[in-house]
C-alpha cells in the first residue's frame, strides 16, 4: 500500500508543474495589470507608469516572468499584493484558513445527507422515501447555487433571523466563545453549499446500491443464510461506498468551485471573496496565487481519494 | 417414498412479475432427490433450470416473484419458511454453487471471512474452531497452500481456485442437499472434471444429494444418476441416466442429443434444433410447449394437455407425440435411399 501511495505522490509533481504553467498564462492572458488602474490618476504620468511596469519586471519575456514566479511560489512567496501592499502570503492566510474552514464543514455536511439518502434510497429503490429523495436530488441539479444560496440568506438570516448574515466571527472573543462564533458564522453558508453540493453523491450512491444488490456474490450471501440487514451491512454498502471514495476528489473541486459565490453572498471573509475582489482591481499576484491554491487543492483532494481508495479496495493494493 | 428421500418437489410452479401480470418460468414441476444421489437438470437458457434452483433456495426477489406449491427438504416445507426461519436453512441444510466462481465472491472480503461468515451462522464454534474449519475445508477441495489463500482476496485466485473456494463456502456446515448451478460452465476443461470428481467424492462421503443444474450433456454422463430433461418450464423427461442416453424418448431430448457434436462421423452436419424457447409472455400455457419447434410433426401427434406418464419403469416422458417422432433428416435419407432401389 506504501509503495502504491508513494508512486501516487511522485505523480503529483507533473501535475503541479502543468498546473504553474496553466495558471501562469491565464493570468498572462487576461487584459490589463496593476498599472491600467492608475492610468485613471492624472497625478501619475504615462512614463512614471511605464516605470512602475519595469520596476515590477511586467516587461520582461514571459519565460522569465513564469521562472521568477515559479522561483518564489516555491519558496512560499507569492510576491506583493499591488493594491493591498503586503506580501499576498500573509493577505492569503488568513483568508485561507477561513475557508478550510468552511469547506471541511461543507465537507461534513454533503457526507452527513449523502451516505443516509443515498443508502435509503437505494435499498429501498421505487419506494415512496426513495421517490422523495430523487425529488430533492433532482431539485438540486437544477437550483444554480448563488440563486440557492441567497434565498437560505434571505430565509434565515434576514426574515428569521436564525443566522448571522456576513462575516465569519463576531468581534473581540476568546477561546471557546470564538470557537462557538466561527461555526455559528459557518453554518448557513456550509450547509447551503452542501444541500445543493450532495446530490451529484446521492444519486451516484443510490445507481451503486441497486448496482450491487444484483450482483452474485449478495446471491451466495444470501445462500450462506446471511440475515437480510446483515447482507446489506457487509456485503452491499462497502461495495457502493468504494466508487464514492473515487469521487472525492471530485466533491472537493467542486466545493471549492461553489465557495466562490458562496462566499460572497454570504460576506464571508474567504479565499473566494478575496478572488473575486482582485480580480476587479486586477492584483494578479493574488488571483494568481489563489488560482494555483484552488488547484493544488483539487490535485491534493484527488490524491485523497486515491489513498483511501487503496486502503478500502485490496484490489488497488500494490505489493 | 423411501426413507432415503431428502428433497420433494410438489407442483412448484414460480412466476416472475412482468408489469402487472405473472407468468410462470417454472411450471408444475414435481422432482425428488434422495441421499446419495446426483439429479441432473439439463436444458437450454431460459428452460426455467436455474429459476426452479433459486425457488428452492428462496432467492428470488420475493416483490417480484410468487412460488407455489410445496418443495420439502427432511421432511420440512421450505417454500412457505419466513426468511428468518429460511435462514436457518439455507447454508446449513442446503448450499448452493454459483455459475461464475468470478463474480460469486465479494472483492472485498478475505477468503477467510467469507467461509467463516456461514459458520459463524450455522455453528456455536470459537473462531480459533471456525479458522480451523475453514483451513480444513480449503484443503478438503484440493486448494494448494491453504493457509496462506485463507488471507488471500477473491481477485488474487485463478476461476478453478475461485470455484474451489464458491465450494468450500457450500458445503462448509455440511448441507444434506447441494444445488450446482452450472458449475463447470465458466471453467475449462481440465479443471472442470477436477471440479466434477470433487462433488463426487463429496456426495460419497458426506451421504448428501446434488442438484446439478447444466447444459452440458458430457457433465451429465459422467456425474448424474437421474436426469430431468426441462422445456420451458416444464419437465419433459425424467429418467435414469443410462436409459436417457440409450433411449431417449422425447423429442426435445432426442434433439438436444444429436446436437452435441461426434467425433465419430465428421462430415455430417451439426444438429440444430430450430427457433429458440419462447419468451416468458409469450409462452404458450396449453398444448405440447415444443411444438413450435417440431413443425413438420402433425398436429394430432400432440396431446390436448400433455401430461408427464410413466412409459417404462423410472421413465416418464411428457406429451404423445414422441411416439411417432423423426428427425427430416432422417426422413430425406430414407426417401434418398427408397430412391435408390
Amino acid at each position: 500500500m506504501w509503495k502504491f501511495i508513494v508512486r501516487r505522490i511522485i505523480i503529483m509533481f507533473p501535475q503541479l508543474v502543468l498546473l504553474s504553467m496553466i495558471v501562469f498564462i491565464l493570468a498572462q492572458l487576461m487584459p490589463g495589470d496593476v498599472t491600467s488602474s492608475l492610468a485613471m490618476d492624472p497625478n501619475v504620468s504615462p512614463e512614471q507608469q511605464e516605470q512602475i511596469r519595469e520596476d515590477l519586471g511586467l516587461n520582461e519575456p514571459w519565460h522569465t516572468q513564469y521562472l521568477n514566479w515559479v522561483g518564489s511560489v516555491v519558496q512560499g512567496d507569492f510576491g506583493h499584493s499591488f493594491t493591498h501592499s503586503v506580501p499576498v502570503s500573509d493577505l492569503i492566510w488568513h483568508r485561507m484558513v477561513n475557508s478550510i474552514w468552511l469547506g471541511v464543514a461543507a465537507l461534513i455536511f454533503v457526507y452527513m445527507l449523502a451516505l443516509p439518502l443515498g443508502l435509503i434510497s437505494g435499498r429501498w429503490n421505487d419506494t415512496i422515501a426513495d421517490r422523495l429523495i430523487t425529488g430533492y436530488t433532482y431539485i438540486g441539479f437544477a437550483a444554480p447555487l448563488f440563486i440557492f444560496a441567497l434565498v437560505m440568506l434571505f430565509i434565515f438570516g434576514f426574515q428569521l433571523g436564525w443566522f448571522p448574515t456576513g462575516g465569519s466571527v463576531d468581534p473581540g472573543l476568546t477561546g471557546w466563545d470564538f470557537f462557538t462564533s466561527k461555526v455559528y458564522h459557518l453554518l448557513l453558508p456550509a450547509l447551503s453549499l452542501a444541500l445543493i453540493g450532495t446530490v451529484t453523491t446521492v444519486q451516484y450512491l443510490r445507481s451503486e446500491v441497486i448496482e450491487t444488490k444484483q450482483k452474485e456474490f449478495i446471491s451466495t450471501a444470501r445462500a450462506k443464510g446471511v440475515p437480510e440487514p446483515k447482507v446489506y451491512t457487509n456485503h452491499i454498502f462497502r461495495n457502493s461506498l468504494l466508487p464514492i471514495a473515487a469521487v472525492f476528489g471530485y466533491e472537493v473541486t467542486t466545493l471549492i468551485g461553489g465557495s466562490i459565490f458562496v462566499e460572497q453572498i454570504f460576506s464571508y471573509p474567504g479565499m473566494g471573496q478575496l478572488f473575486l475582489e482582485s480580480i476587479q482591481v486586477r492584483d494578479f499576484p493574488v488571483v494568481t496565487a489563489i488560482v494555483m491554491l484552488f488547484g493544488v487543492a483539487a490535485i491534493l483532494g484527488a490524491l485523497l481519494s486515491d489513498i483511501i481508495m487503496s486502503i478500502v479496495d485490496p484490489r488497488i493494493r500494490i505489493k | 417414498m423411501s426413507d432415503r428421500s431428502l428433497l420433494e418437489i410438489d407442483n412448484v410452479q414460480t412466476s416472475f412479475r412482468v408489469g402487472d401480470s405473472y407468468y410462470a418460468a417454472v411450471d408444475g414441476v414435481s422432482l425428488n432427490v434422495e441421499r446419495n444421489e446426483v439429479l441432473a437438470i439439463v436444458g437450454e437458457s431460459g428452460s426455467g433450470k436455474s429459476a426452479l434452483a433459486f425457488s428452492i433456495m428462496g432467492l428470488h426477489n420475493s416483490h417480484k416473484t410468487k412460488i407455489e406449491g410445496s418443495i420439502r427438504l427432511n421432511g420440512k416445507d421450505v417454500n412457505h419458511l419466513s426468511t428468518s426461519e429460511l435462514n436457518k436453512v439455507r447454508g446449513k441444510d442446503m448450499g448452493m454453487i454459483f455459475q461464475e466462481p468470478l463474480t460469486a465472491l465479494n472483492p472485498l472480503k478475505t477468503i477467510k471471512d467469507q467461509i467463516t461468515e456461514a459458520l459463524d451462522l450455522h455453528t456455536n464454534f470459537s473462531a480459533k474452531q471456525q479458522n480451523e474449519r475453514a483451513l480444513h475445508l480449503l484443503n478438503e477441495v484440493g486448494i494448494p497452500r491453504a493457509d496462506k489463500v485463507m488471507n488471500q482476496y477473491p481477485h488474487e485466485l485463478s476461476g478453478g481456485m475461485r470455484q474451489r473456494v464458491v465450494i468450500a463456502i457450500a458445503i462448509s456446515c455440511d448441507p444434506s442437499l447441494l444445488i450446482a448451478d452450472e458449475p463447470t460452465t465458466a471453467l475449462d476443461a481440465t479443471i472442470q472434471s477436477q471440479i466434477l470428481d470433487l462433488l463426487n467424492e463429496l456426495k460419497e462421503e458426506k451421504d448428501s444429494g446434488i442438484i446439478l443444474i447444466t447444459h452440458d450433456l458430457g457433465v451429465v454422463a459422467e456425474m448424474a444418476d437421474r436426469v430431468a430433461v426441462m422445456y420451458a418450464g416444464q419437465v419433459v423427461e425424467l429418467a435414469d441416466v443410462m436409459s436417457l442416453f440409450k433411449q431417449p424418448k422425447h423429442p426435445y431430448t432426442r434433439s438436444l442429443l444429436s446436437s452435441v457434436p461426434s467425433t465419430q462421423d465428421e462430415k455430417d452436419m451439426l444438429h440444430v434444433i430450430q427457433g429458440v424457447v419462447p419468451s416468458l409472455p409469450k409462452m404458450p400455457r396449453t398444448g405440447c410447449r415444443f411444438k413450435a419447434r417440431i413443425p413438420w410433426m402433425a398436429d394430432d401427434t400432440h396431446e390436448e394437455n400433455p401430461e408427464l406418464r410413466e412409459v417404462a419403469d423410472g421413465h416418464y416422458v411428457r406429451c404423445t407425440c414422441y411416439k411417432h417422432f423423426y428427425f427430416p433428416e432422417e426422413e430425406a435419407e430414407k426417401d434418398v435411399a427408397a430412391h435408390r432401389e
